[in-house]
C-alpha cells in the first residue's frame, strides 16, 4: 500500500470522531495492561489492606478493596491484560479457522463447500455461549483453554463472510487471468483472492474481539476461568456476593468492560468507514 | 417445502448429538466421580456399582448406540445428580426459559423497531444521535453486569422489585395474583436480557429504513402525494423489516446463551441455569439433553423465520 493510500484510509477513519475516541480509550486500556506489573507488582490476588473500603475513602486504594482486602485497582489493571489477551487471541483463533475454512469452501465449491458449510451449520446451531461452557467443562479452565473455547464457538460467521467474498471474487477477471497464467491454487488464494477479500474481515475482527471480551467476562463471572488470574469478570463474580452492601466491587470492573467493548465497536465503525467508502454517507 | 426444511434440520441435530456425546464422554471424570468427590468417600466397589448402574462401564460406542435408541423413544436418559429422568427436568424448566426468551424478544422487537424507525425518520437530528448513543451503550454492556446493577438499584436500594426467583415463596395466591406475581419477577430478567437485542434491532432497523428510503417506489409514492407518515409505515417499514426478521433467527443462539447468564444472576428457574448446574456437577446426561433441546429450538426457530420471511415478502420461496 502506498503512503498516499494509507493517508487516505486514515483520513476516512479520522473523520469519524467516535472512532478516534474509541482508539484513544483502547490506547488507555493497552497502557493499563502494560503498566500493571510496574504499578501493582504484587499482583491482584494479594490481600493488602483492610477489607471492604469504599472507593475514595483511602487515597492508597482509590478504587477500594474487596472482602478479602484485595486492591480493586490492581485487579482492574491486571484484568485489562487478561481481557485484551483473551479477546485478541480468541479473535485471532476464530479468524484463522474461519479464513481457512471460508477460503477453501469458496474457492473449491462443490463437495468441499457443502461439507465445510454443514460443519459451520453444526457449530452455529449450538448456542455459542453454551458451546464455550461445555468445552470448558471438559477441558481444564486455563487461559489457553478459555481462548480455545471462545475461538471454537465464534469462527462460523468469519467463514461465511470469507466464503461469500471468495465465491464472488473467484469469477472476476483478474482471478481468471491468474488461472490462465497457470498459477497454482495456493498462490491464487493467497496472492490474488485473499488480499481482496480482507476488508470485511478486518471490519468484523474488531467486533470479534469485543464479543470475545464480553464472553470471557461472562465465563469468568460464572467461575469458568483460570483460578490463578484475576479477570474483570472474576471481580464482578466476587462482587456479586457483596451486592447488598459493597456494590462498587461489581460496578467498577463492569464499567471497564463496557468502556473497552464500546471503544472496540467505535473503532470497528471507523474501520468500516475507512475500508468501505461506498457506505460512508449512510 | 416445510417438510424438506425439517428434513434438513435432522442431520444437523443428530450430528450435534453425536459430537457432543463423544466430546463429553471421551473426557476423564464423569458424574459418579464428581458425586464421589463431593461425598469425600471413595469405596472402589461402590464406585464400580454406581458406574454400572448408570451404564458408564460400557464401551463408548455401545453407550452412543444405546443413547440414540433411547432418544428415538424420547427418553433422554437419567440425571444422576438430580436423581430424575432428564426429560422430566427439562420439561419442568422449559416453561421458565420460554417465558423469559419470548418476552425478551417481544420487548426487544417492539422497542428496537420503534426506536429504529424514529431515528431513521429524524435522520441526522438530535433524536437520531440520542438513540444512536443509547444503542451503542446497550450494545457494549455486559448482560450479567447490567442485571446486577439493576438488582442493586431496584431491589436492594429502592426495594420495588424482587431480588430473584420466579415467584414469591410460600405465598397463598389465587390464579390472578399468581400470574401477576410471576410477571413482577419477570421484569428485571426480561429487561436485562432484552437490552442487547433492543440495541441490535434499533441499529439494524435504522440502517435498513434509510436504505429502503432510497428505493424508487418511495419516490413514486411521494410523487403521488402519499403523506409522509403513510410512506414510512406502509412502504418503507414493511420492506425494512426483512433484515430484522433474519437477524432474529441468526441470534436465537445468542439469546439462549444470554439466558444462561441472566437465569443465573436472577435465580430464574430455566434451562440456562439447569445447563450451568449440569456443567458444574459434570452431569453430562443432563447437559447432553439440554444441548439437544436447544439445538432443536434453534433449528425450529430458523424454519419459522424462513416462513415468516416468505409471508412478508411473497417473492421469496421457502426452499
Amino acid at each position: 500500500m502506498t503512503s498516499a493510500a494509507r493517508r487516505d484510509l486514515w483520513r476516512r477513519f479520522a473523520r469519524n470522531r467516535g472512532a478516534v475516541a474509541g482508539l484513544v480509550v483502547l490506547g488507555l486500556v493497552v497502557l493499563a495492561a502494560a503498566l500493571a506489573d510496574l504499578l501493582y507488582g504484587d499482583g491482584p490476588l494479594r490481600m493488602v489492606a483492610r477489607p471492604l473500603q469504599w472507593p475514595g475513602t483511602n487515597p492508597a486504594f482509590p478504587l477500594g478493596t474487596d472482602r478479602l482486602g484485595r486492591d480493586i485497582a490492581a485487579g482492574i489493571f491486571h484484568g485489562a491484560r487478561i481481557s485484551l489477551l483473551v479477546g485478541i487471541m480468541a479473535a485471532a483463533f476464530a479468524l484463522a479457522v474461519g479464513v481457512v475454512i471460508g477460503a477453501l469452501a469458496g474457492f473449491y465449491r462443490g463437495i468441499v463447500d457443502s461439507l465445510l458449510m454443514r460443519l459451520a451449520d453444526l457449530v452455529q446451531t449450538i448456542p455459542p455461549f453454551l458451546l464455550a461452557l461445555v468445552l470448558l467443562a471438559i477441558l481444564r479452565p486455563s487461559v489457553a483453554n478459555v481462548v480455545f473455547a471462545i475461538g471454537v464457538s465464534s469462527w462460523p460467521p468469519v467463514a461465511r463472510i470469507v466464503r461469500a467474498e471468495f465465491l464472488s471474487l473467484r469469477e472476476r477477471e483478474f482471478v481468471q487471468a491468474g488461472i490462465a497464467a497457470g498459477m497454482g491454487d495456493l498462490r491464487l488464494i493467497l496472492t490474488q483472492i485473499l488480499p481482496n477479500a480482507l476488508a470485511p474481515v478486518i471490519v468484523f475482527s474488531s467486533l470479534l474481539v469485543a464479543t470475545a471480551i464480553l464472553t470471557e467476562s461472562a465465563l469468568a463471572f460464572l467461575g469458568f476461568t483460570d483460578p490463578n488470574v484475576m479477570s474483570w469478570g472474576t471481580i464482578i463474580g466476587i462482587g456479586r456476593n457483596e451486592i447488598r452492601t459493597a456494590w462498587y466491587i461489581a460496578a467498577i470492573p463492569g464499567m471497564a468492560i463496557l468502556l473497552t467493548v464500546l471503544a472496540l465497536n467505535l473503532v470497528g465503525e471507523g474501520l468500516n468507514d475507512a475500508l468501505n467508502p461506498r457506505l460512508r454517507d449512510r | 417445502m416445510l417438510s424438506r426444511r425439517l428434513l434438513q434440520g435432522i442431520p444437523i441435530v443428530l450430528g450435534i448429538l453425536v459430537v457432543n456425546f463423544l466430546l463429553l464422554n471421551a473426557t476423564p471424570g464423569d458424574v459418579v466421580d464428581a458425586m464421589v468427590g463431593q461425598m469425600g468417600a471413595s469405596d472402589p466397589e461402590l464406585v464400580a456399582r454406581m458406574k454400572e448402574r448408570f451404564g458408564l462401564d460400557q464401551p463408548l460406542l455401545v453407550r452412543l448406540g444405546l443413547y440414540m435408541w433411547n432418544l428415538a423413544r424420547l427418553d433422554l436418559g437419567f440425571s444422576a445428580f438430580y436423581n430424575m429422568p432428564v426429560e422430566t427436568l427439562i420439561l419442568e424448566r422449559l416453561a421458565g426459559t420460554a417465558l423469559l426468551m419470548l418476552s425478551s424478544i417481544g420487548v426487544a422487537l417492539v422497542l428496537g423497531v420503534v426506536s429504529g424507525v424514529a431515528a431513521a425518520r429524524r435522520f441526522n437530528t438530535a433524536w437520531d444521535m440520542l438513540i444512536g448513543v443509547a444503542a451503542l451503550l446497550f450494545y457494549a454492556t455486559p448482560v450479567f453486569w447490567i442485571g446486577l446493577m439493576m438488582l442493586v438499584l431496584f431491589s436492594v436500594h429502592l426495594g420495588i422489585l424482587p431480588l430473584g426467583g420466579m415467584s414469591t415463596i410460600a405465598a397463598d395466591f389465587g390464579p390472578v395474583e399468581a400470574t401477576l406475581d410471576v410477571l413482577w419477577h419477570l421484569i428485571l430478567p426480561m429487561t436485562t436480557l432484552s437490552l442487547f437485542f433492543i440495541a441490535t434491532y434499533t441499529r439494524l432497523m435504522r440502517s435498513s429504513m434509510l436504505e429502503a428510503y432510497q428505493q424508487d417506489y418511495v419516490r413514486t409514492a411521494r410523487a403521488k402525494g402519499v403523506p409522509e407518515g403513510r410512506v414510512a409505515y406502509r412502504h418503507v417499514l414493511r420492506n425494512a423489516l426483512l433484515p430484522v426478521v433474519t437477524v432474529v433467527g441468526v441470534q436465537i443462539g445468542a439469546l439462549l446463551g444470554g439466558a444462561v447468564v441472566v437465569e443465573t444472576v436472577f435465580n430464574w428457574p430455566g434451562l440456562g441455569r439447569l445447563a450451568y448446574d449440569a456443567v458444574l456437577q459434570r452431569d453430562f446426561n443432563l447437559l447432553l439433553g439440554i444441548l439437544f433441546v436447544s439445538s432443536v429450538v434453534v433449528v425450529v426457530v430458523n424454519i419459522l423465520v424462513d416462513l415468516l420471511y416468505a409471508a412478508l415478502d411473497p417473492r421469496i420461496e421457502v426452499g
